[in-house]
């Protein structure tokens, strides 16, 4: 199987009135051709700035002074980095946390749809109306003429992510970043948004950099999963090695204290403080340069 | 042992005006949120109350705490029928019933230190008389939800998400209530926070004898809270038992649908 992605001893600093703050520590990530990688993390342990640091959109604040990202092959991070423009929206696309505001208020959706086939893949306006008609069938949107004509808060929010999710995947882009897009969503049309993206990913075979906190979806859509805290990859396995085989103290700690409908209370374990101390440990030491070993 | 029912909310409906029909001239329709809801609540119980966005779980919750008015149906809270009382008649309640919030961010006032958070409904309901007496069992509240004494001396924002939760459910319990409404008070939180919290609240539950009325839409917390749980959908209770019986045999389709939506960190292979 051939890598698509591939993050090699990326470091990434946010300066803010002269003080570093280390955001990503050393973050090694690879990403195979087809693969539904989940990146898994609590909020503040880096996951959603992986996400952008592939895209290209890490804040002006920030800085990657260590490391580089390459995509199919090409330096897109790093030294003799090529630009990444022609590649996003086509090759690499994303879907958000919050459709509305991914979709622009003001275009009817029409416009939105029309305007990436277009630039993208050089359809015809006429041509590129009949595409986005069959890639809301796809998603499977009752109507697909009528949504063409809506504006995105006339949908709801299962609706309107089924329209992103149209959009990334409508130029068979090699990959998908995912950032959390099932998190504001109730837990039965989060079933149809996960069932919607895998069937996707098959369709297009397109890499999917899946990111979220919650194991649960992690274990139903990924192949692969890397575990993230304080900007340093924790644990990286197999989906079978993660459930099955936990390495690492806190992806154990983890398990144990997600609560679970199928398990009496008594078994729910809150994670040990000392577990979390020593990734901040680690970081601390190789912020300072020491090894933790 | 008589069991008393501390809460006892009877066919309760409650509606608002759909502004998004609003016509030119005359009255806007109205749309209907809650539809004939019964609940109770024992002493010392733990009632889950779950459902999707919409479900009318939040506003059952305010209808308890009298921040939405009641169409029909009535709601008793130890044999006293709250639902015409006017805020002056129900105000001593207002310590008999206490709510912790989702977001403790919004819930805390940004411009008061803890102590005065603290201290505050302590002096307001008379249970101490003056600020430093208030202080003292301030201290030792915060010592009871797990933060040590001198974050009395914080602001809301000097706190992480887990600590300010602690604060929120600190000042719940400060005046003693008999009832706590609890709304989604752990889903902001991440999961190696959010189980602390839960188990801190199960503790607490216990040991002072609390009822509990658990709103969350996550069946899982609930299952760690709760002895019983109310399932909700469009406004209507359409089912309630035993955790143990819900999640093991649920009846209705709409539970089980539910239930099968919940990914559960364990490899299915069909799951999806």
């Amino acid at each position: 199987m051939q890598t698509i992605l591939s993050i090699n001893n990326l470091d990434l600093k946010i300066s803010d009135r002269g003080i570093n703050t280390p955001i990503l520590r050393d973050i090694n990530l690879e990403i195979n051709e087809g693969e539904v990688h989940g990146l898994v993390g609590e909020s503040g342990g880096g996951k959603t700035m992986v996400g952008k640091s592939i895209l290209g959109i890490i804040p002006k604040t920030a800085n990657i002074t260590k490391g580089s990202i390459l995509f199919d092959g090409k330096i897109i991070e790093g030294s003799n980095a090529l630009p990444r423009k022609g590649l996003l929206g086509s090759e690499i696309s994303m879907i958000l946390q919050d459709p509305m505001t991914a979709l622009n208020p003001v275009l009817k959706i029409k416009t939105q749809m029309i305007d990436v086939l277009r630039k993208h893949k050089g359809f015809s306006k006429a041509s590129a109306l009949v595409r986005a008609t069959e890639l809301l069938e796809s998603v499977h949107m009752r109507d697909p003429e009528r949504i063409l004509e809506q504006y995105p808060f006339e949908l709801s929010g299962g609706m309107r992510q089924r329209v992103i999710i149209a959009i990334a995947f409508a130029c068979d882009p090699k990959l998908v970043i995912a950032d959390e897009p099932t998190t504001a969503l109730d837990v039965t049309v989060q079933k149809q948004i996960l069932r919607l993206i895998k069937e996707q990913q098959i369709r297009t075979k397109a890499a999917v950099l899946f990111i979220t906190h919650d194991l649960g979806v992690v274990a139903k859509i990924c192949n692969r999963v890397s575990i993230i805290h304080s900007g340093m990859i924790i644990e990286n396995q197999s989906i079978y090695g993660i459930f099955k085989r936990p390495k690492s103290k806190y992806l154990k700690a983890l398990l144990n204290a997600t609560p679970r409908y199928d398990k009496p209370a008594e078994l729910l374990v809150p994670v040990e403080d000392n577990v979390i101390d020593d990734l901040i440990n680690k970081a601390r030491f190789y912020d300072e340069g020491r090894d933790s070993a | 042992m008589r069991v008393e029912i501390v809460l006892n909310v009877q066919n309760i409906d409650v509606s608002f005006p759909d502004r998004s029909r609003r016509s030119f001239l005359g009255r806007m329709p109205e749309i209907s949120v809650l539809h004939k809801v019964n609940l109770h609540i024992a002493e010392g119980k733990t009632i889950g109350l779950v459902g999707e966005s919409g479900s009318g779980k939040s506003t059952l919750g305010k209808a308890i705490m009298k921040l939405c008015d009641v169409s029909a149906g009535s709601i008793l809270f130890e044999e006293k029928e709250i639902t015409g009382m006017s805020e002056e008649e129900f105000r001593p309640l207002r310590k008999e019933i206490q709510m912790i919030f989702q977001d403790p961010q919004s819930s805390l006032n940004p411009r008061q230190k803890v102590g005065k958070i603290l201290s505050d409904p302590m002096i307001n309901f008379g249970i101490c008389n003056s600020r430093e007496q208030a202080y003292e069992k301030a201290v030792n509240i915060l010592e009871r939800v797990g933060l040590s004494s001198n974050y009395i001396d914080r602001y809301p924002h000097q706190l992480s998400g887990g600590q300010r939760q602690r604060v929120g459910i600190a000042r719940a319990i400060s005046v003693e209530p008999r009832l706590v409404v609890a709304d989604e008070i752990v889903s902001g939180l991440d999961v190696s926070v959010q189980a602390k919290i839960l188990k801190l609240l199960k503790g607490l539950q216990k040991e002072m004898g609390l009822s509990l009325l658990f709103i969350s839409h996550d069946l899982s917390v609930i299952r760690v809270v709760c002895d019983y749980v109310v399932v909700m959908y469009e406004g209507k209770v359409v089912e309630e038992g035993d955790c143990n019986d819900i999640f093991r045999k649920p009846s209705h389709n709409y539970t089980k649908e539910l239930l099968e939506a919940i990914p559960l960190p364990k490899i299915e292979k069909d799951w999806l």
